[in-house]
């Protein structure tokens, strides 16, 4: 009797590509209204729900933990089946961790307007939600090792050691500063306070940064980059010294946030030296992707999906090279409480983050849906062109806006008075605040673009049939 | 160093151990310690737990995501002490779960802001910020005026509280209800015991409105009491020289 040949799991990673591409909108759409917001403060309605500072949190937890969210989810269940040449782990818990993670954003969508917050940047949602994270995000990590464990090579892809890292680290992360006390269902306290509460949070939120942002999307660049210039990673020494020198160093940047505050000096200064060593491993990655093209370069000209992942790496190596500069005092004396801020988190959410999802998706869909390519490469062209417009525009408003506003609140007349009110250094930005909300009109644009082109390949994709397990190679199968 | 590397991208069980101590170690070192730095987490003199409404008040504050745009963090630089007073202090937030230093001044900084502007002046501007500044981009919360406090669950905020570190005195929960009606009404004849609990609390009709304390009442009395619980003028400058 024949055996049913195994095949992947590609539906759970097509559930996460298109909620990729629908919270992608949302979260956008969020953040062009809080955009606008800034510009028209009278579409605020005086509506609690609509106000925002409960609103913000909405643009800031749908772009990282929805968009961002679905697309590791995405990429790393397919690039787990693929470089371990076996099925899914666990299909049952994999299902589940795609609605588990959908009724999580649901949940966040609905109680952060409603007014249900931790008070804490970037984990605002409350407890039950937090349970409920961590049970998905423990089932996630059973799923993506329980895969690596049944994988029939011997080595473990480089991909996997970065989606590896991040989802180990967000499981503490997350736990860790999550810690409080309930009092009811929609309130907590956390059990950290002052400035130990303030080290903790930025412990965390650098570190969100850090692996949800950084090591799970470099898993990304590992597996796409090479596949889509159809050339082996460059460096693989690099890559080994890269990795563990990345995650070791991340984890001491986080009192960069608190230069200059009531956190002790010397954590400061932990943090703004780790910040400047971080420099090297973050280069070091980056300098690994793009050279990866070494003898494929012309590729740039005719795949705009190559496009979308080099220019992301290059987003990447400009927002890591400003992260540490902002780390230096000096620097951030200047830099912190502006949107300066704001310019650099976008240079790396829209620039590094959202290009190479986007690249990976379009990669990676049509080979989900049996399809040769994309149903229209101009359309990806067009999407990427938008799409770095719109950064430009977005980084280079918040860059001009957040020195003059540093600018403004240190200048000072001879006889030592201030010389601006803080009033004065707010009406100097609206001219900025408008063109950033024009950049992130232009990026939402592309977004769209890229909807029309995902229904279309969907569309043609009529009779999906599982795609079976490939063998490995002989030499690096299992002995 | 490839070929020992080679042990652990071939152990799913290796690798995860090391890369769960390589990222154990920052953290450990970065936050125990401060668990333990006086510094951090001593209150200075005449920081005390907040009463009944002024808790009220900056869970509101937490609520509409004040933190946003406003930071509560004078940093040790001059133009910041020139525009806004002392730099905070850690001893100022030991009590405050969580912390609301923030990270972004779309508005100034609130450290300090307690006792700057009348309570007209916040009733307005919290209503409608652009009658005061022309050029605010804050929202407008008119809805606070409307919306009483609800003065049972806030003795369940103030247990909560006790079990992380906060030190509520029995008295102090048990009065909640009460204490809350009395800060924001100086006719109320419970202010006397109030101002026993909490000795150094501004008693007054926040909102300007008679009837149950609203949220207005709520949110004025904790920006009231923003960086006025320490007083710098008895810092002993001399004490320090060596």
């Amino acid at each position: 009797m024949q055996t049913q040949p195994e095949t992947y799991n590609d539906k759970l990673v097509r559930q996460f590509t298109a909620m990729t591409v629908v919270w992608g909108i949302v979260g956008m759409a969020v953040g062009v209204f809080i955009a606008a917001q800034l510009y028209w403060p009278a579409l605020n309605f005086d509506i609690p729900w609509l106000s925002y500072g409960r609103i913000r949190p909405l643009h800031t937890n749908a772009v990282i933990f929805a968009f961002g969210g679905c697309a590791l989810f995405a990429t790393s269940y397919h690039v787990v089946q693929r470089t371990c040449h076996v099925r899914l782990a666990f299909d049952k818990l994999a299902a589940f961790t795609f609605w588990g993670w959908q009724a999580v954003i649901v949940a966040a969508a609905v109680t952060l307007p409603l007014g249900y917050t931790q008070g804490k940047e970037y984990a605002e949602l409350e407890w039950p939600i937090d349970i409920l994270i961590a049970v998905v995000w423990v089932s996630y990590a059973i799923v993506f090792f329980g895969t690596i464990v049944k994988r029939r090579v011997k080595h473990i892809y480089v991909a996997n050691w970065f989606y590896g890292a991040f989802i180990i680290t967000v499981a503490l992360l997350h736990i860790v500063n999550n810690l409080s006390i309930p009092a009811g269902w929609g309130k907590s306290y956390s059990v950290y306070s002052g400035a130990v509460d303030a080290m903790a949070q930025w412990w965390y939120g650098h570190n969100a940064v850090g692996f949800f942002l950084t090591a799970g999307f470099l898993g990304m660049m590992y597996y796409f980059v090479p596949k889509q210039a159809n050339r082996p990673v460059y460096s693989y020494r690099l890559s080994i010294v890269h990795f563990w020198a990345l995650i070791a160093v991340y984890m001491w940047a986080g009192p960069h946030h608190l230069q200059y505050t009531a956190l002790p000096d010397w954590a400061q200064s932990l943090g703004m030296v780790f910040s400047l060593v971080l420099l090297a491993p973050s280069w070091g990655g980056a300098i690994n992707g793009i050279m990866t093209l070494s003898g494929a370069w012309d590729k740039l000209r005719t795949d705009p999906i190559l496009k979308f992942l080099i220019v992301a790496v290059s987003f990447y190596m400009i927002a890591t090279f400003e992260g540490p500069m902002m780390s230096i005092k000096t620097v951030n004396s200047l830099s912190h409480y502006t949107d300066w801020t704001v310019g650099h988190v976008h240079a790396g959410a829209l620039g590094w983050v959202a290009m190479i999802s986007v690249g990976a998706v379009y990669s990676m869909l049509p080979r989900l849906l049996g399809q040769e390519r994309m149903y229209s490469v101009k359309a990806i062209d067009l999407h990427f062109w938008l799409h770095t417009v719109g950064v430009v525009f977005y980084i280079v408003s918040m860059w001009i806006a957040g020195v003059m506003q540093g600018l403004m609140w240190r200048a000072t007349n001879p006889d030592g008075t201030l010389t601006y009110s803080f009033v004065e250094a707010l009406n100097a930005t609206y001219p900025y605040y408008l063109g950033r909300l024009a950049g992130g009109v232009i990026v939402l644009a592309g977004m769209f673009v890229m909807a029309w082109n995902v229904i279309r390949t969907w569309q043609q994709a009529r009779d999906l049939v599982p795609t079976p397990v490939m063998p490995p190679d002989a030499a690096s199968a299992h002995a | 160093m490839s070929h020992s590397h080679e042990k652990v991208e071939t152990n799913v069980g290796l690798m995860a151990v090391l890369i769960a101590v390589a990222v154990s170690i920052g953290g450990l070192a970065e936050i125990v310690p401060l668990m333990h730095q006086a510094e951090a987490i001593t209150p200075l003199p005449g920081v005390k737990p907040y009463p009944a409404l002024e808790l009220a008040g900056r869970d509101v504050y937490i609520r509409e995501g004040c933190y946003n745009c406003h930071s509560q963090m004078v940093r040790t630089l001059r133009f910041e002490t020139e525009r806004y007073g002392h730099y905070s202090l850690a001893g100022e937030s030991v009590y405050d779960h969580p912390f609301q230093w923030g990270s972004k001044r779309t508005g100034p900084d609130l450290a300090r802001v307690g006792a700057k502007y009348s309570d007209d002046w916040h009733v307005t501007h919290l209503t409608n910020p652009r009658a005061i500044v022309p050029q605010s981009v804050m929202p407008g919360y008119p809805f606070l005026a409307r919306t009483e406090v609800d003065p049972d669950a806030i003795a369940d905020h103030m247990r909560t509280l006790r079990t992380v570190g906060v030190p509520y005195t029995d008295d102090q929960i048990a009065n909640a209800a009460a204490d809350m009606k009395a800060q924001a009404d100086p006719d109320n004849a419970g202010t006397d015991a109030f101002t026993k609990r909490y000795a150094k609390a501004v008693v007054r009709n926040f909102d300007g409105k008679p009837g149950t304390p609203t949220e207005m009442d709520a949110l004025i009395a904790y920006l009231q009491m923003l960086g006025t619980l320490v007083d710098f003028k008895l810092y002993n400058e001399k004490a320090n020289l060596r």
